[in-house]
């Protein structure tokens, strides 16, 4: 049986993934009105990439084949 | 809150992009994903509706946890936050942690060992069947209509926040926890639920870590609270950022209350009776796979329950510090326009998140959202299933039918909650007879388990009519001040309490009742003979042993550990 945290490593990888990129995205291409607050900290960069990790790890710690 | 809510004139508050919605998309693709794949685990009774009884600790813990951890309660007690400020903590603090201990180390080895399916279940092996049948008709009546009526509430909060069409939230959302659901049981809604845990922490943290760099730390965070209350002219507003100093007097605080209230009325027995018998909750714990886990998943749901206040409490006090515009009550907001307490939340998540970030905080209210309303119909598909239709419609049916009958009450239970949320609509009002209704049987039912529990010379009787009684007591007194409103001064003892108090203060007197009419009724008539209550009752049960594992890895070790942190944390924040 898949363990559950391989489904919240999946869930969070994926999210962190596209959280990163679109923070990659905004740091390369700085928007004219970012329309948020402390922008100039890229959350999204450091955060996605943070969730990303996270994922990844839950991922291959609990994989199915591994975690059987 | 949701009551509240129905009066909201729509104004949409975030604008999603194409990388938020797909965030959002691959939520619901997930979900449903692992409701197909747990489909042919859950074909006897034991896996449709008690997961197996195979969870490890941690997972029914965080389930636990989660089952309670929704949208509304999130965006909810934010509002409390700006509008009573720190205040609102006790609500996750005094207001949880005991009680989660409590059921850890003194109730779970009782309804572990007695095997029930449920808590009314639990009531009819130790008090008969009448207590059984007015318990379980009671929850799963409530349960599913407090299920449409967060539905409704969570559709209209869609609607301000992301400009959703009602219709369209309300369908999508049931139509896919309904599918869950009837596919995995309760394993699917547990496993959705531990997804969630981690979604709405990897969504909302980012909120509190920003604002206070924003606000320069705590400290600051302080000092810019007081000094915006103060230009506001509010009263005490030293009050907004102390725990405790402050509840000497219902006078001193803006919640208008007291420690008696917030110690006995909500520590002692609102806290307990939601923790320990409300079975929405109480089921996640019973589908533990041994008894070490469970007395070990509510001692880790309590431990995380005590850091709760970061995602939720602290953005409250941010926006009291950081926010330009000053939030107003929700009818000032429907007359007015302006954002209401409530909005503070998806305001922060606005101000600091960008695209991507926003998706993830939306998926984390949505899922908040479906987990809550999985929770209550998997309770709900349960007590229909095993507690009234088994006993009082069709006791002979095999396993194979029973599972099929869950299935089916899992969508009929889903289409009255769908029934519920359209009459809300229609007929706002409806919302806060059903919220009060809830809160009627907590109380009393608390006072009932637990001396059945404790005490081996309660009787039949005795349960069932204090059970009854106590409920009565609740109902009458939310009646009386619904006709009279001066009448709150009787119940909280003080001419200065406000709504708050009067929860509290209701709770305390039904379960007063509860106790002295169990009582009363159980030493006039004849005892339950000692063999028929051996694994109900303390004193007559061998409570088993977690085995013999290392310091640790037992439970009392932790609820150790959880109570000196949560005694440190009450002090600092005094």
């Amino acid at each position: 049986m898949i363990s559950i945290w391989f489904f919240i490593g999946i869930s969070l990888a994926f999210n962190g993934a596209l959280i990163l990129s679109a923070g990659i995205y905004q740091l390369v291409y700085p928007p004219a009105n970012p329309g948020v607050v402390l922008f100039n900290l890229h959350a999204g960069v450091w955060w996605g990439a943070t969730l990303l990790l996270v994922g990844l790890i839950y991922c291959f710690k609990f994989a199915p084949r591994r975690h059987s | 809150m949701t009551s509240q809510l129905a009066t909201l004139v729509p104004t949409q508050l975030v604008h999603l992009s194409a990388v938020d919605i797909v965030i959002v998309v691959f939520y619901f693709v997930l979900v449903l994903s692992i409701g197909w794949y747990l489909k042919g685990r859950s074909n006897t009774g034991e896996d449709f509706f008690m997961a197996g009884r195979e969870m490890t600790a941690w997972v029914a813990g965080l389930s636990f946890l989660s089952a309670n951890l929704g949208a509304l309660e999130l965006m909810g007690w934010a509002g409390s936050a700006y509008q009573y400020g720190i205040l609102a903590t006790h609500w996750y603090w005094i207001g949880a942690i005991p009680a989660m201990l409590f059921l850890a180390l003194v109730m779970m080895p009782f309804y572990y060992i007695s095997k029930t399916h449920s808590v009314p279940g639990y009531l009819k092996l130790r008090f008969g069947e009448p207590s059984r049948a007015l318990s379980a008709v009671s929850f799963a009546f409530m349960t599913v209509l407090m299920s449409g009526v967060n539905m409704f509430a969570m559709a209209k909060v869609m609607q301000i926040v992301l400009g959703w069409d009602i219709n369209f939230s309300i369908w999508v959302s049931s139509l896919t926890v309904a599918i869950y659901v009837t596919l995995g049981g309760l394993r699917s809604a547990i496993f959705n639920e531990v997804l969630q845990f981690f979604l709405i922490w990897a969504g909302a943290l980012l909120i509190p870590i920003l604002g206070l760099y924003e606000a320069g730390g705590w400290t600051n965070l302080k000092a810019r609270i007081l000094l915006n209350l103060t230009e506001q002219h509010m009263a005490n507003p030293g009050s907004y950022t102390h725990l405790w100093s402050t509840l000497g007097n219902f006078g001193d605080n803006p919640m208008g209350i007291n420690w008696v209230g917030i110690v006995f009325g909500l520590g002692a027995i609102i806290s307990m009776g939601y923790w320990t018998t409300d079975f929405l909750v109480v089921q996640r714990i019973l589908a533990a796979k041994d008894i070490r886990s469970a007395e070990m998943a509510p001692i880790i749901g309590a431990g995380f329950k005590m850091f709760v206040p970061i995602i939720v409490i602290l953005p409250g006090l941010i926006g009291l510090a950081v926010l330009p515009e000053k939030l107003v009550p929700e009818s000032v907001a429907a007359v007015t326009g302006a954002h209401s307490y409530n909005d503070v939340l998806p305001l922060m998540l606005a101000r600091y998140c960008g695209p991507g970030l926003l998706g993830l905080g939306v998926t984390a209210l949505i899922a908040g959202f479906m987990s809550g309303m999985a929770g209550n119909v998997s309770a709900f598909t349960t007590v229909w299933t095993y507690d009234i239709y088994r006993p009082l419609f069709n006791s002979k049916a095999s396993d194979h039918h029973y599972v099929n009958m869950g299935r089916w009450t899992t969508i009929i239970g889903v289409l009255i909650s769908v029934g519920t949320a359209y009459l809300v609509m229609q007929f706002a009002s409806i919302m806060d007879y059903v919220q009060a209704l809830f809160s009627f049987f907590i109380a009393p039912l608390f006072g009932t388990v637990v001396l059945g529990m404790l005490w081996k010379r309660a009787t039949s009787a005795g349960g069932f009519w204090g059970l009854l009684c106590g409920t009565i007591t609740s109902i009458g007194m939310w009646t009386w001040v619904k006709l009279d409103p001066t009448a709150l001064r009787y119940v909280a003892l003080s001419p200065h309490a406000k709504g708050l108090a009067q929860d509290m203060f209701q709770a305390l007197w039904s379960f007063i009742v509860c106790v002295i009419v169990t009582v009363t009724v159980s030493l006039a008539t004849k005892p339950i003979p000692d063999g028929q209550l051996t694994g109900l009752v303390y004193g007559l049960t061998e409570i088993p042993s977690v085995g013999d594992v290392p310091l640790y890895q037992k439970p009392l070790f932790w609820a150790a550990v959880v109570t000196v942190v949560f005694f440190i944390l009450n002090i600092i924040f005094w």
